[in-house]
């Protein structure tokens, strides 16, 4: 593909300022088409906020953005690097291996709607897993860089419990952490408060709100209008497999375009 | 006494139960190893066939499914013969008596913990097969989120917290494979069964000794069941689960007659 190569040329020599490119994806599961041509640019620190109803194909595009699904056709790069392709010696793209996947993908954090902590590790060693087996560091190295991370989403002091003994709020927060721990470039958020209750879903988007002002580059599944409307750079309206509408908050929240939007809206506001 | 009208010989039956002769433990210790490292060897046969029967590969997975259907399609009585008796008779494979540091190993004794651990293996794969798929696909994605490649996804998450699921009825396997042992005696391996049989031809005290075995078995069993229950309350406790506490006589109590966790009836 000659926009995507160009691309990638650009991005190797300079830094041109985008973390994520999805271009035209496509996906189809069986007979059923989710994505039918998913284009979305996010620039570094840019928040980027999807709404949409439900099967609207949210949550497969996320995950075509770090490989879980491989789109039928289009093209994504995160950072420059082109997911799930690589260069082989002579120049030619060619499918990557699984381990050149699990490198691409250790720069892309992923934030799962129901946590999926490993239920037989303390916080402590959930955060520490990846860079032990992943970056290769030392258990002194992990431990230290993930009481960081910890101490960073407000549980220094819960290192020590296992997922049973937590919250909602507080695994979604050892979830954050988690991510955070491999430096990625990219954060991807799906519906990180829609399993909590609602006293503790605060403590989780001051968390994603504390990333934001940082300059963490993200893309945020999530129906909380309002925090969307505070965190966002810019809002993308999901419908049936296609972004029908995107802008910045006030845009899309106060005068939507589209009249697929303005029904979304008038059902979650 | 009753009991001498019965022509029990109560000072026999007793000097076996409480001072057995060395050959009565001699069997009793063979029983009890074979039977271990049969186990061992099968949850780690049954994890390499539990993982290829995931493959993406076709060929893999039929092998592996071919594998687990012919071994438990089949009398572990009959697997024995084939393996210690029929492979000398077609002078395929004659199993000898190896010393491996002064320690002798009997051919026959090579010969059944060879057929115990494949046999026992074809129920571990399906045992671990089921442990793995009830593990939430979560779990691998969060480990694959974070970089790792499916191998170490599979090795350092998936696998680990599938054990969790594997230990109980793997616990009841291995009560099974004390007891199957027993039919070792038909390729000639002095274990407690065979020796308990020579002794009651030689001595014609055979409801005595027969009793004095089956107490020793029922003492294996027992033990075991100790162990599993310390084994599953220890793992529960590393996911941070804590039982309710139980006395230890109800969780043994309930092994033995909870119809779910008898290994009763799967090994002929
Ligand atoms: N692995 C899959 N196999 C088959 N169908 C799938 C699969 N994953 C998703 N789908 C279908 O694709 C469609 C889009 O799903 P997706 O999860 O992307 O929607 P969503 O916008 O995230 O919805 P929600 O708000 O309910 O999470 C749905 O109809 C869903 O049933
Ligand atoms: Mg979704």
């Amino acid at each position: 593909m000659v926009s995507s190569s160009s691309f990638e040329a650009s991005s190797t020599g300079g830094d041109t300022g985008l973390i994520v490119h999805a271009h035209d994806i496509h996906k189809s599961f069986g007979s059923l088409e989710v994505l039918k041509g998913v284009s979305l640019d996010v620039v570094r620190g840019e928040v980027v906020v999807l709404i949409g109803p439900s099967g609207s194909g949210k949550t497969t595009f996320l995950r075509c953005i770090n490989h879980f699904e491989k789109p039928d056709s289009g093209a994504v790069h995160v950072n420059g690097h082109l997911i799930g392709s690589k260069l082989d010696r002579t120049g030619q793209r060619t499918e990557a291996s699984a381990r050149d996947v699990a490198t691409q993908r250790a720069e892309i954090g992923f934030v799962f709607q129901h946590f999926n902590l490993f239920p037989n590790r303390t916080a402590l060693e959930n955060v520490m897993l990846g860079p032990i087996k992943v970056q290769k560091l030392s258990k002194e190295q992990a431990r230290t860089l993930a009481m960081e991370q910890l101490e960073k989403v407000g549980l220094g002091n819960k290192a020590d419990r296992y997922p049973a003994q937590l919250s909602g709020g507080q695994k979604q927060r050892v979830a954050i952490a988690r991510s955070l721990a491999m430096n990625p470039a990219l954060m991807l958020f799906d519906e990180p408060t829609s399993a909590l209750d609602p006293e503790v879903i605060g403590e989780v988007l001051m968390v994603i709100r504390d990333l934001a002002n940082e300059g963490m580059t993200m893309v945020i599944v999530s129906h909380e209008i309002g925090f969307a409307r505070e965190v966002a750079d810019r809002v993308a309206m999901f419908d049936d497999g296609q972004i029908v509408e995107i802008g910045t908050p006030q845009q899309l929240f106060d005068t939507p375009s589209q009249a697929r939007t303005k029904s979304f809206l008038s059902k979650v506001l | 006494m009753l009991i001498s009208t019965l022509q029990f010989d109560t000072s026999f039956f007793w000097h076996e139960l409480f001072g057995p002769s060395n050959a009565f433990l001699g069997g009793l210790w063979r029983t009890v190893y074979i039977s271990v490292i049969a186990q061992v060897l099968a949850v780690v046969i049954g994890l390499v066939v539990a993982l290829a029967r995931r493959s993406t590969l076709r060929i893999i997975r039929g092998v592996a499914g071919a594998y687990v259907w012919v071994l438990r399609g089949t009398p572990l009585l009959v697997q024995l013969v084939i393996v210690y008796d029929g492979l000398a008779a077609t002078d395929i494979y004659r199993f000898q008596d190896v010393t491996v540091l002064g320690v002798t190993i009997l051919a026959s004794v090579q010969a059944a913990i060879l057929t115990l651990a494949l046999n026992e293996s074809a129920y571990m794969s399906e045992i671990i097969r089921a442990g793995l798929a009830a593990v939430d696909v979560g779990q691998n994605e969060a480990a694959l989120s974070v970089g790792m490649t499916p191998t170490q996804a599979m090795r350092y998450v998936v696998v680990p917290q599938a054990m969790r699921f594997v230990i109980p009825p793997l616990g009841n396997d291995f009560n099974a494979m004390m007891k199957s042992t027993s039919v070792l005696s038909v390729i000639g391996v002095p274990e407690l069964f065979l020796i308990t049989q020579e002794i009651s031809s030689s001595t014609f005290h055979t409801f005595e000794i027969f009793m004095d075995a089956a107490l020793y078995y029922l003492a294996l069993t027992t033990i075991w069941a100790f162990i599993q229950t310390w084994l599953e309350a220890r793992v529960d406790r590393s996911w941070g689960i804590e039982r309710a506490q139980r006395s230890w006589w109800a969780s043994i109590r309930e092994r033995f007659q909870d119809p779910k966790t008898l290994g009763i009836g799967r090994r002929a």
